[in-house]
Parts: structure tokens; sequence; C-alpha cells
């Protein structure tokens, strides 16, 4: 057991090498710096989601289309009147049944089925201009809504 | 050459590098939140050019919500606070003709949305949610008393589509959760919205 006795051989006092954590930590650092890019379209709009209870989760990413509303983030620019946001630019109400039948002819065909359009409004936002984008939803025959919300945290 | 050859070339200490890697790491994790595509689910009427049909409807099975501009519900003929909400949904659903001016069974039960174009999208949303709570609730206590307390309807949900579980076990909960559906079908109509709040 001369191995693992204290004070052996001088020269024998092997310690264990550090260098390659460094390494280990940096590859789980440069997969989570990889996997967190996310599609994030530019924040052009300030939108704060409501909250809710009754939360269902979306399960094809793949069959997804986003329509944004809000109120644009630069105020001296372009207003406090609530804008809808597709893609990367400010659009019109007329706009979103184009940008809609693109987008599901963009998802594979097995998935089409399921097809959603996810809403992220702006709590403040009034309902006119949600209730004509979602006229233009169902002129689009995209009928699957999903009204983006976060948990509701405990109050009491 | 400073160092001298004997005691060969003095290694970097390296590590403190893990420990700078970590903290990296750890803002990493709590910086980054994963973009959860989280929602209530709602499907819309398909488009028509005609006007709707003039369905008639028995009075007493309509639970009437109306919304204005100013975020105050009117439901029939009271006029109530959100929270108040969930908890006359159920009353009108589940009355199956107890009471006079609700709805004679949860089939034929069906609550009228409508709001006004001024109507804030947060006060929707929680209406939203408190009638989809409404249905959860009266599908969860059906879901318990079906399976002696073992199942709630979301479990049951998850079990009817869920791939690792046997076909028997899924077929089993298909037929349950089937069952309650048909109790309870979620009728939840949405009139055209109104402008009488401007803006």
């Amino acid at each position: 057991m001369s191995r693992f006795s204290k004070g052996g051989n001088k020269k024998d006092l092997p310690e264990i090498s550090t260098a390659s954590l460094p390494d280990i930590i940096f590859m789980l650092l440069f997969f989570f710096m990889v996997v967190t890019v996310m599609r994030e379209t530019n924040p052009l709009l300030k939108i704060k989601l409501p909250q809710a209870t009754e939360l269902s989760k979306i399960q094809y990413k793949e069959a997804v289309a986003y329509v944004l509303i809000g109120t644009p983030t630069d105020v001296d620019t372009y207003g406090d009147a609530p804008r809808i946001q597709l893609n990367d630019s400010y659009r019109n109400v007329e706009d979103v049944q184009t940008f809609i039948k693109k987008a599901y002819s963009e998802v594979p065909p097995a998935l089409q089925g399921q097809f959603t359009v996810s809403l992220k409004v702006d709590e403040e936002v009034t309902m006119g201009i949600v209730t004509d984008v979602k006229q233009e939803l169902r002129k689009a025959d995209a009928l699957k809504i999903n009204y983006a919300s976060n948990k509701k945290k405990e109050e009491e | 050459m400073a160092s001298s050859r004997k005691k060969g070339s003095t290694e970097i200490n390296a590590s403190s590098m893990a420990d700078i890697a970590f903290l990296l790491l750890i803002f990493f994790l709590v910086t980054t939140t994963i973009d959860q595509d989280k929602g209530i689910l709602h499907k819309l009427p398909p488009w028509s050019d005609l006007p709707p049909p003039d369905v008639k409807l028995r009075e007493r099975n309509v639970l009437e919500i109306l919304v204005n501009a100013n975020n105050q519900l009117l439901v029939e003929v009271d006029y109530i606070e959100i929270s108040e909400l969930k908890d006359i949904a159920i009353k009108h659903l589940d009355n199956r003709g107890k009471l006079e001016n609700y709805s004679t069974s949860p089939q034929d039960a069906i609550i009228s949305l409508k709001n006004d174009r001024g109507t804030n999208y947060g006060t929707y949303i929680q209406i939203q949610n408190e009638l989809k709570a409404a249905y959860a609730e009266l599908r969860d206590n059906m879901a318990l008393k079906l399976t002696n307390g073992a199942m709630t309807y979301a479990e049951l949900d998850d079990c009817s589509d869920n791939v690792d579980l046997s076909e028997s076990k899924k077929s089993y909960c298909k037929t349950l959760k089937d069952q309650i559906q048909d109790e309870y079908p979620m009728k939840i109509s949405e009139a055209e919205p109104v402008n009488l709040g401007g803006k």
C-alpha cells in the first residue's frame, strides 16, 4: 500500500492535473452559448405578454408563425399607436394574410395540420387591432391560434 | 530565457481558469431564458362571406358576457368582477336545469362573449383564461370521478397520445377523454366586436 502512504517517495507525488478542467467548462460554456442563440426577431415593439394559468405548450415549433402586436419601441419615430410586426418589419393588417399563407407553405407537409399562429400581443393593446388580425387569419384559413402568455405567478 | 533550466519551465497556474469559465457559464445559464411557446390555444371559426345563420337558441342556455371599453364586465344583467367569472361560468355550465336562467344541460350550454374594440387585450385574455379554467375544473372533476381520483383531465389528455404507453392504456384514456369532452363540450362563441367606446 505504499502507493497511498503519505510522504512516500518524494518524486512520486502526482497531483491531479486540473489543466483540463477549464477546457471542460469552456466546452460547456460554448455549448450553452451556441444552443441559446435564438431566432429572435428584432424588438421593434414593446411587448409585455399577459399572464394566464390555463396554458398549453406549442408542440411543433416548425409549424408556428408569429404575429406580434404592440407599441413601437421607438415612439419618437413611429408614434405610440399599436403596430403589427411580421418577421423584421412593421406591417399593416392587409399584409397578414400573405404572410400567413407564405409561412404555411414553408411548413413541412406532415405538420401542416398542426399549423398554429402565435399571437404575441402586448397586454395594453386594445382589442380593435387584434380583432382585425383575427379576421385576417380567418380569411387566410389559419384557424388554430395561440395567445402567447406567461405563467401567472401565485400571489397568495 | 530568464528561468533556469534545471527546474524546467514554470507552468502558469491554470486552476483559476476554471473559476473564470464557471463564472461565465453561470452568467449564461442565468441570463438566457429559453423562449417558451406557451399560451392559450384557441380555435377560430372558418371565414364566411355570408352572414351567420340565425340560429334560435333558448335564452337560458346562453351565458352572455359583454365587455366594454373600460374593461368592465356584464354577465347577463349583472356587473361583475373578473374573479367571479369562473364560478358563474361553472354554475351556468353545470346547472342541469336546476336553476331558472341557467343552462338546461352542459351539452346545450353556450358562453357568448362580446367585446368592444376598445377593450384591453390583457382583460380579454383574463376572461378567456377564466372561461378555460371553468371548463378545466368541470372536466377535471369528472375525470377524477371516472378514474376514482387517479387522473385529472390533463393527465388523460397527455396519456391518450403518449407514444410510450401501451395501446390498451392509450385507448382507455382516449375513451374517457372523449366521454368527458362529450359531456362538457367547449362552446365559447365570440360575436363580431362592436365599436362603441371609440379608438
